[in-house]
């Protein structure tokens, strides 16, 4: 028996360049892989044997996009940011993602992998959610398609985000509170892997962003790649540049970020992934293994991962997507870290100058940008796409506490 | 791959030895776990352990994040954690610890193996005395990069086996895995179970087929009948949650050594 039989994994696949299918072993340069429990290595082939097989079939690929189009409204608008543009001095786009049905990208991803479950015989779909968005587009996704949902939060993001929580009830998923460890993101995550090892028969992992084992961050980033694509073809159309000097997303695991840089892959623009300052695994991470994958996580000196802090229950994650980490590595992106502070200003900013009231997550991508106007670091004309993840309704409670 | 891999014999480390010496002697495999550093004493729990017949002890170095384990390893590693245990702490606990006559086998997650470099922690736990290593989240298509290196520091890594484990995967995991082959019992975290699932005794007779080193049987075994049960297909039991159980609710190394020698005898009986 030859070992590579055993463990056919991809291995005749060189990766397909930068942001291309990962190489053999589900890696993102050293990152990445599938670092899972054995009893969950086979739900892991399976799943990526299913997306494989999905995602070069014609009929998978076209009911997505119908079911994109009519139920969540895509393609999404390219907005130019007029007013705030005057104030910066650049010239910004913003791609609405908050304009989706749910109010966050996170539908696309949910929606895909729902379909995908659907194709696999799988009758329910598990997640983990953090600010609630990914819970309530997997909830949304699950009602859609007749499926069961089941999606686990920490307490203490139940309490940030109780209309969410309400929300996804509504929807008819079934919500798990995680009472272990830092009550948020990263506690939700591993509870709902527990889950999983005793589910794969009948349930699919419906993970949230672009983390996790092989194949998720591949497949999650193939979900999000809409908005890129998109994206691409609005600024061909709308810029005199064709194509934006700078790209500019905000980053918990990297969902939005990586589907936004893929469509900007072959160009010139500069990538800037936006963390935030108490959860910053890219800008401040060092090599670990955590929830399936290989990449850079926040630690102490023992090796311990540090619970991430920030504002954005949907930031509060102490790593990074494995592509995140490698694309940083090569220097194709760079990712930089705002404060709570700049976020709430930045909020108010948008809110006031566009009338848009922007999640507090997508208000750490445009807290940079008003940065680095101010400080000449993106120089007065630039042209700059920034991706709104997602709208500001589920913070209001948090807003009012805290302008 | 080379053909010392193969060849079983040759490549026998001293925990596979001694597993083996026990088993061909009749004898029914029991290894008790501890969470390291749960209180400021805790190696008086190795000792009890020892003392009521244990043919191995699993010490589980606590990280913070265990995806694999129920809530009562969990409470136990927050416990650990929370007093301030630390890899570096327990490893020098276990130094000062005179020889059990068993062999000691570390578990923990795999960034803790990552932390400081695969080198440098098989050297820590060698210098220890530790001769074994179990690490659930790095399953055989990602062990590569531990195997060689545990080998060369002399620590025997032992891989898991799980229910859904397909066929020429299971062979592969019996060739490679070390010292022992920990079979999980059930498609589930870490806990105690009221019954030993089904899953259990199919899983091993498949182990079997493929192997003959040693088949642990772990996840869920807490009660002196699934420990018989379970002997009469594997080669021995883990019992993990079933003692961490007890610990959390205050029994002190004498309340251990009590509780794993009904195991023993039900082990011995059989
Ligand atoms: C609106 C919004 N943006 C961004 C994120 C962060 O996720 P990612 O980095 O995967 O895009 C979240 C997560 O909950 C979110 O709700």
């Amino acid at each position: 028996m030859q070992t590579r039989d055993v463990l056919a994994w991809r291995a005749s696949v060189a990766g397909s360049g930068v942001m291309g299918e990962p190489a053999a072993r589900g890696r993102f340069g050293e990152y990445g892989g599938r670092y899972v429990p054995e009893s969950l290595a086979e739900a892991c082939r399976e799943v990526d044997e299913a997306f494989r097989g999905a995602w070069a079939d014609p009929g998978f690929r076209g009911a997505l996009t119908r079911l994109l189009a009519v139920h969540v409204g895509r393609p999404t608008p390219l907005t130019p940011a007029w007013r705030l543009s005057g104030e910066l001095g650049v010239q910004l786009y913003l791609k609405r993602e908050d304009l989706t049905h749910t109010g966050s990208h996170k539908i696309n991803n949910a929606l895909g992998q729902a379909l995908l479950a659907t194709r696999m015989g799988r009758r329910r779909l598990i997640a983990e959610t953090g600010a609630g968005m990914h819970g309530v587009a997997t909830a949304t996704a699950a009602a859609l398609l007749g499926l069961e949902a089941t999606v686990f939060m920490g307490e203490r993001d139940m309490e940030r985000q109780s209309l969410n929580v309400f929300r996804m009830r509504l929807l008819g998923a079934e919500v798990v509170p995680v009472t272990s460890g830092s009550r948020t993101l990263k506690d939700a995550t591993s509870e709902a892997m527990r889950h999983w090892v005793g589910t794969t028969d009948d349930s699919h992992y419906c993970v949230g962003s672009v983390v996790g084992p092989d194949p998720y961050p591949w497949m999650v980033r193939e979900f999000q790649r809409v908005i890129g694509e998109e994206a691409r073809v609005q600024c061909a159309a709308e810029l005199v540049t064709g194509v934006p000097d700078h790209v500019v997303a905000c980053v918990g695991g990297g969902s939005n970020a990586a589907g936004t840089f893929a469509g900007f892959v072959d160009t010139p623009a500069r990538f800037v992934g936006v963390e935030a300052a108490g959860g910053a695994g890219a800008s401040g991470g060092r090599l670990g293994v955590l929830h399936g994958f290989r990449s850079l996580f926040l630690q102490d000196d023992e090796g311990q991962i540090i619970e991430a802090d920030s504002i954005a229950a949907g930031l509060d994650y102490p790593g990074v997507g494995p592509e995140h980490a490698h694309l940083r590595d090569l220097g194709r992106a760079r990712y930089v870290t705002v404060t709570d502070d700049e976020v709430l200003g930045a909020t108010a900013r948008l809110a006031r100058t566009e009338g848009i009231l922007p999640a507090l997550e997508s208000a750490h991508a445009l807290a940079w940008v008003i940065r680095a106007a101010g400080s000449g670091e993106l120089p007065a004309g630039s042209t700059v796409l920034l991706t709104l993840s997602g709208r500001g309704d589920k913070d209001v409670s948090t807003l009012k506490e805290l302008l | 791959m080379t053909n010392s891999l193969s060849n079983a014999a040759l490549d026998q480390g001293s925990v596979e030895r001694q597993l083996r010496a026990r088993r061909d002697g009749g004898r029914r495999l029991l290894m008790p776990y501890v969470t390291g550093g749960i209180t400021p004493d805790w190696t008086a729990y190795l000792r009890a352990f020892a003392a009521a017949g244990a043919d191995a002890i699993e010490v589980g170095l606590p990280f913070s994040d265990p995806t694999l384990d129920g809530a009562t390893i969990q409470e136990a590693t927050d416990a650990a954690l929370a007093r301030g245990a630390t890899t570096r702490q327990i490893l020098a606990d276990l130094a000062e610890l005179p020889d059990l006559g068993i062999p000691l086998v570390a578990s923990t997650y795999y960034n803790l193996v990552l932390h400081d470099g695969p080198e440098a922690f098989c050297a820590a736990l060698r210098r220890a005395g530790v001769a074994g290593l179990i690490v659930p989240d790095l399953p055989l298509h990602e062990a590569d990069e531990l195997t060689g290196v545990a080998a060369a520091a002399g620590i025997e890594l032992a891989l898991l086996a799980s229910p859904t484990t397909p066929e020429p995967r299971l062979a592969e995991i019996g060739r490679r895995s070390r010292g022992f082959v920990y079979a999980v019992s059930i498609m589930g975290t870490t806990g105690e179970r009221a019954d030993l699932a089904a899953s259990a005794t199919e899983l091993t007779r498949r182990i079997k087929l493929g192997t003959d080193r040693p088949v642990l049987l772990g996840f869920g075994i807490s009660t002196p009948e699934q420990a018989r049960e379970a002997g009469r297909h594997a080669d021995g039991v883990v019992v993990g949650a079933a003692v961490m159980r007890r610990v959390l609710d205050g029994a002190g190394p004498d309340d251990l050594r009590a509780f794993l020698a009904t195991l023993r005898r039900a082990l011995d009986q059989e």
